[in-house]
């Protein structure tokens, strides 16, 4: 769910209740801070935070174009629906999406629970990905032959799997 | 489906630490498979693939066999009502289009939500203030899941998730709290600029984007990167006894300050409740939270909470009906409501001292 505000994501949902009638709010955080805070209160810091934002959206504009080549999303499309197309997403747009998550998180580095045992390897895993999409173009064009000649090769890979 | 009717899930008998304030503690875990895309970028064959790859993996674990798996494509909007009122699914998933589905323990301790917004959700739920436990019901459930399904992982960013709000551990721990007392006494808003100058959010009873409906406020963490799970946790945990403890201030300064009003709202609910024809599911949860509140003060002894926990469930829109065994429009469901609750509660006896004694 965006910010009522602003493109951000939501993450602040009040309830005004005023003579029995419920008014849904939905803010992300910084919007959230500027609702609830005392209007005297939120002098510099919220501008200075704001003049971020700014600098970021601009950055954001000149790599609105780049694409993902394993799902094919663009920067412009994750940034304005908040959801990314693929995993390989993580690896492609790193550098835009590093500023992003440590504006949300604070930090860029996972420090919780890994998986236990080796997982398929990523280049395989986003090969997969590849050929999925591969496969549902070659069915938009009606070339049924490719399509079944990648279902087959998509289902080799599975085979691979070791579970 | 119809074996949940009539039942109680686990996040609403009651029981637990703290259990008067505290509803229910609440572990979600995001996991996506790490050879489809995201859920924005799947076809529906995609999509379809997704869910029998996971079902087929989870019908050989233990941990799952006696779980119930519900196709919520093929649901109607009843029965998809019915899964939301009793959080066994998000509202998300209800109304989403396409192949989706839910795994239910059959004593709704836990559910996987399959091509919500990430391709898995698993979240368990416990009565009462108890995370911990709650989340090493979680890891137990994900390191099954994981023992044969490939994870999208990254070595920096851990856990990948379609929303970068989610990254990294995929972990949000959310409590519900009954905070009738902060709501009257209108310090509500003031408690939610605290915790939101900690990272923590706060939402309705039906999760994100809903009212806060009877009081009922979930506390979540706000990010997931960075911190192990038990730290995340611990962010949560800390701040709950804070919350009870202002709670607590609250009702006493009422019964201190306003005892006989407050007797006498309690009083009011109550009768309401008993002796109404038709009654909104709004004005239903109002007067139950007042109810409940009542309960715990020692206002009121003629009904439990564990009964008032019941007729929050199955008061809403959905449960009626499924109960009722027909479908009915608002006013009918009203009228239901009304006679539902006469018959739990008990209709207003004649001879029964006036509230106000």
């Amino acid at each position: 769910m965006k910010c009522q505000k602003c493109e951000k994501p939501a993450t602040f949902h009040i309830t005004e209740i005023s003579s029995g009638d419920y008014v849904a709010l939905h803010l992300c955080a910084d919007c959230a801070e500027k609702y609830l805070k005392p209007k005297s209160d939120n002098g510099e810091n919220w501008i200075q935070k704001q003049a971020k934002l700014e600098q970021t959206a601009d950055e954001l504009a000149k790599v609105d174009q780049k694409s993902c080549d394993v799902c094919g999303i663009t920067f412009y499309e994750f940034r304005q629906s908040g959801r990314l197309g693929c995993p390989h997403d993580y690896v492609c747009f790193e550098e835009e999406l590093e500023p992003l998550i440590l504006n949300i998180h604070g930090e860029t580095e996972h420090r919780g629970k890994r998986p236990k045992r080796p997982l398929l390897a990523q280049e395989q895993q986003t090969e997969m990905i590849g050929l999925r999409r591969k496969m549902k173009e070659a069915v938009e064009n009606e070339e049924y032959e490719l399509a079944s000649e990648l279902r087959d090769r998509i289902r080799g890979l599975e085979r691979e799997d070791p579970s | 489906m119809d074996d949940l009717t009539g039942r109680l899930g686990e996040w609403l008998k009651g029981q637990g630490p703290e259990a008067d304030i505290v509803v229910s503690s609440r572990i979600r875990l995001a996991r996506n498979l790490g050879n489809f895309p995201f859920i924005r970028r799947c076809t529906d064959i995609d999509r379809a693939n997704i869910e029998s790859t996971v079902h087929s993996h989870v019908r050989s674990l233990n941990e799952f066999k006696d779980a119930l798996y519900i196709p919520v494509e093929d649901l109607d909007e009843l029965d998809r009502q019915f899964l939301v009122e009793r959080q066994l699914i998000s509202r998300e998933l209800s109304d989403g289009e396409g192949a989706r589905s839910v795994i239910v323990d059959p004593g709704e301790r836990f559910s996987v939500m399959i091509n919500e917004e990430d391709h898995l959700r698993l979240q368990v739920m416990k009565s009462g203030c108890d995370m911990k436990e709650a989340w090493d019901t979680a890891n137990a459930l994900d390191d099954a899941l994981e023992s044969n399904l490939d994870f999208a992982f990254h070595d920096r960013w851990g856990y990948l998730t379609a929303c970068p709000t989610n990254v990294g551990t995929g972990l949000r721990v959310s409590v519900m709290l009954h905070l009738p007392a902060l709501v009257q006494t209108r310090q509500i808003d003031r408690v939610f600029r605290s915790l939101q100058k900690i990272n923590l959010a706060v939402r309705g009873l039906f999760g994100e984007g809903s009212q806060a409906m009877g009081d009922f406020y979930q506390i979540s963490n706000q990010l997931t990167l960075g911190k192990t799970e038990e730290e995340l946790i611990e962010q949560v945990q800390e701040v709950i006894p804070v919350l009870i403890d202002y709670e607590r201030k609250a009702r006493h300064f009422l019964l201190k300050t306003a005892r006989q009003q407050l007797q006498e709202q309690v009083e009011h609910a109550y009768q309401t409740l008993r002796g109404a024809q038709q009654i909104s599911s709004e004005e239903t949860m109002h007067l139950l939270s007042k109810l409940r509140m009542g309960i715990n003060l020692d206002l009121m002894d003629a009904v439990t909470i564990a009964m008032v926990n019941r007729l929050f469930l199955e008061t809403q829109p959905a449960h009626l009906q499924k109960l009722k065994g027909s479908p009915l429009g608002t006013s009918d469901r009203n009228m239901e409501r009304g006679q539902y609750l006469q018959s739990a509660l008990g209709p207003i006896d004649q001879s029964e001292p006036g509230p106000t004694s």
